[in-house]
């Protein structure tokens, strides 16, 4: 094994176990940020050591021992702090010299303590954006520079980020445990959001030139996976899992050959994930059996699942989709959504329809600037026959665009237009 | 990358108890870290199963016996890993499961890179 070979095998460990170590250290210290950076130098140590010694039989355990370490080391230097620390010490050292086999003792509540773990990143007391950063980090096993290059931010950021938000815990003193009662509810809805925040910026790139980022996917899906893993009767939880395997089954569908995109209805239906197709409708079933058929995420995996059942475009339940849309949007009172809703509307009903509902939110503030009401209304026009109306619309909805593709997708589309009429 | 694990072994008889009770365990586990996302076990060819042959133009359908097959694939389990590295040393896991508590089950676990992942890139 070259050093290359060993520093990726360390790597590899660290992706599947960092979560555990960090969870395990932080019960120790009652410390996130803490167990956070002595994890990390436990992981240091194995990419000095292990090139040498070869990588140990049990990897994890050896990097748990290097962490718990650690811990102790750092709850001695600290003992004018009291006695107290003292004789937790040396009973957590005992603890480690009497069972070997510390992983099948600790197996046990591991769930508790990563969930422990994902509402401390997630704590209201931070920023969305920190929260963000911290999950990918701390639960994700990301680096500060792959958490730049998702969020197409420096690793100065990013890193500036994380430090203030892991003084921010630290001064907190909050105290490392998973809320209960009417706070769990509250709180889980921030670790929802968080987790459709990361997908959403994955699945429909705001900026830059790339239409998605699949590392944030892929990252926000398993979040989700282990979320439903570790809370299974909260019906949000399976709502947004379904939302985010279903979107992620059109993944293969969504562009062509030089990347540019393909419109829903445009797609090779036979080359949809149908794996994804099947674990995103049985999450939705379980959503909709714990109570969560009329929630936020649920409401949205159900509309995505009128699609994902449609074997042929011609075959989509529009009656359905606009009715689900019309719930989402009296829940949410977003224009945004009443948008959507006019498409679904435009397609059960006709162009006209939907584009009433459109001309009714010409004047919402919250739209001024989103390119996709006039590539919608622009899209109506069209269907409509008034071509030189659509390309006035196409042609803003360009200037209002931020990516890179879809910009060049409206000014194809204008294009088309003009030659139309 | 998706990643998806066959199990074959020239075992015949049924496993230790133990070993599927540990299997359960690393499995709850590969659920709950989000990385495995679909499994099955498979019964043994005899019990039901077929060979559905292309042979010299013609398709026929062989119920058996199956004498030349001394392979039994088991089980498969399909994952979701961002490395190969990492795909490998669940793939040494498993396998070392077996070694603890196979009583000397031996045999092989397949993996292979699942084509036309929806994660990878755009091609």
């Amino acid at each position: 094994m070259t050093v290359a070979d060993t520093h990726r095998a360390i790597l590899a460990v660290w992706r599947k176990e960092h979560a555990r170590i960090i969870a395990i250290v932080a019960r120790m210290l009652r410390d996130v940020p803490l167990a956070e950076e002595l994890a990390q130098e436990a992981l240091v140590l194995a990419l000095e050591r292990w090139p040498e010694t070869g990588v140990p039989d049990n990897p994890a355990a050896w990097l748990i021992t290097a962490a718990k370490r650690r811990a102790i080391d750092h709850l001695r230097r600290y003992q004018m702090l009291g006695r107290k620390h003292q004789a937790l010490a040396r009973e957590l050292e005992s603890e480690q010299d009497a069972v070997p086999d510390l992983d099948a003792a600790l197996d046990d509540d591991i769930g508790d303590d990563i969930l422990r773990l994902i509402f401390t990143a997630c704590h209201p007391l931070l920023s969305r954006e920190a929260r963000a950063a911290l999950t990918l980090r701390m639960v994700g096993g990301l680096t500060t520079g792959e958490i730049a290059r998702a969020f197409l931010s420096s690793e100065a950021t990013i890193s500036q980020r994380i430090v203030r938000a892991k003084r921010t815990l630290s001064e907190s003193g909050l105290a490392y445990e998973t809320p209960r009662g009417p706070e769990l509810k509250e709180r889980l809805s921030a670790v929802l959001e968080v987790i459709y925040l990361v997908f959403n910026e994955g699945y429909a790139a705001t900026r830059g030139e790339d239409l998605m980022r699949p590392q944030l996917c892929d990252e926000a899906l398993r979040l989700g996976r282990i979320l439903v893993g570790l809370a299974p009767n909260e019906p949000e939880t399976h709502g947004l899992l379904s939302l985010m395997e279903l979107h992620a089954s059109r993944t293969p569908a969504r562009t062509d050959a030089a990347g540019e995109p393909i419109l829903l209805l445009d797609q090779n239906r036979a080359i949809w994930d149908r794996l994804l197709i099947r674990r995103g409708l049985a999450a939705l079933a379980r959503a909709e059996e714990l109570g969560g058929a009329g929630r936020f995420y649920a409401l949205q995996a159900a509309i995505l699942a009128c699609h994902a059942r449609a074997a042929r475009a011609e075959d989509t339940d529009w009656a359905r989709i606009a009715a689900l849309y019309a719930e989402l949007s009296a829940l949410t009172a977003s224009p945004v959504v009443e948008l959507n809703r006019a498409i679904a509307v435009s397609m059960a009903e006709g162009a006209q329809a939907g584009l009433d509902i459109v001309d009714g939110l010409a004047e919402e503030p919250l739209l001024k600037t989103y390119h996709l009401l006039p590539s919608v209304r622009g899209d109506l026009l069209a269907r409509l026959g008034r071509h030189a109306e659509a390309r006035a619309e196409f042609e803003r909805a360009a200037t209002l665009a931020s990516n890179d593709r879809e910009r060049a997708f409206l000014l194809r589309r204008a294009e088309a237009s003009a030659l139309a009429s | 990358m998706r990643y998806m694990y066959l199990v074959k072994s020239c075992q015949s008889g049924m496993p230790p108890k133990r070993l599927f009770e540990e299997l359960d365990k690393m499995a709850e586990k590969a659920i709950k870290s989000g990385a495995m996302i679909d499994s099955g076990g498979l019964m043994p060819l005899p019990m039901g199963g077929a060979h559905i042959k292309l042979d010299g133009g013609k398709v026929s359908v062989i119920d058996g016996p199956f004498v030349e097959s001394k392979e039994v694939v088991g089980g498969y389990a399909i994952f979701e890993f961002k490395t190969r590295e990492e795909a490998i040393a669940s793939g040494v896991e498993f396998m070392n499961v077996h070694r603890e508590f196979g009583e000397g089950w031996e045999g092989t676990c397949e993996m292979r890179p699942m084509m036309g992942n929806p994660h990878d890139p755009p091609r």
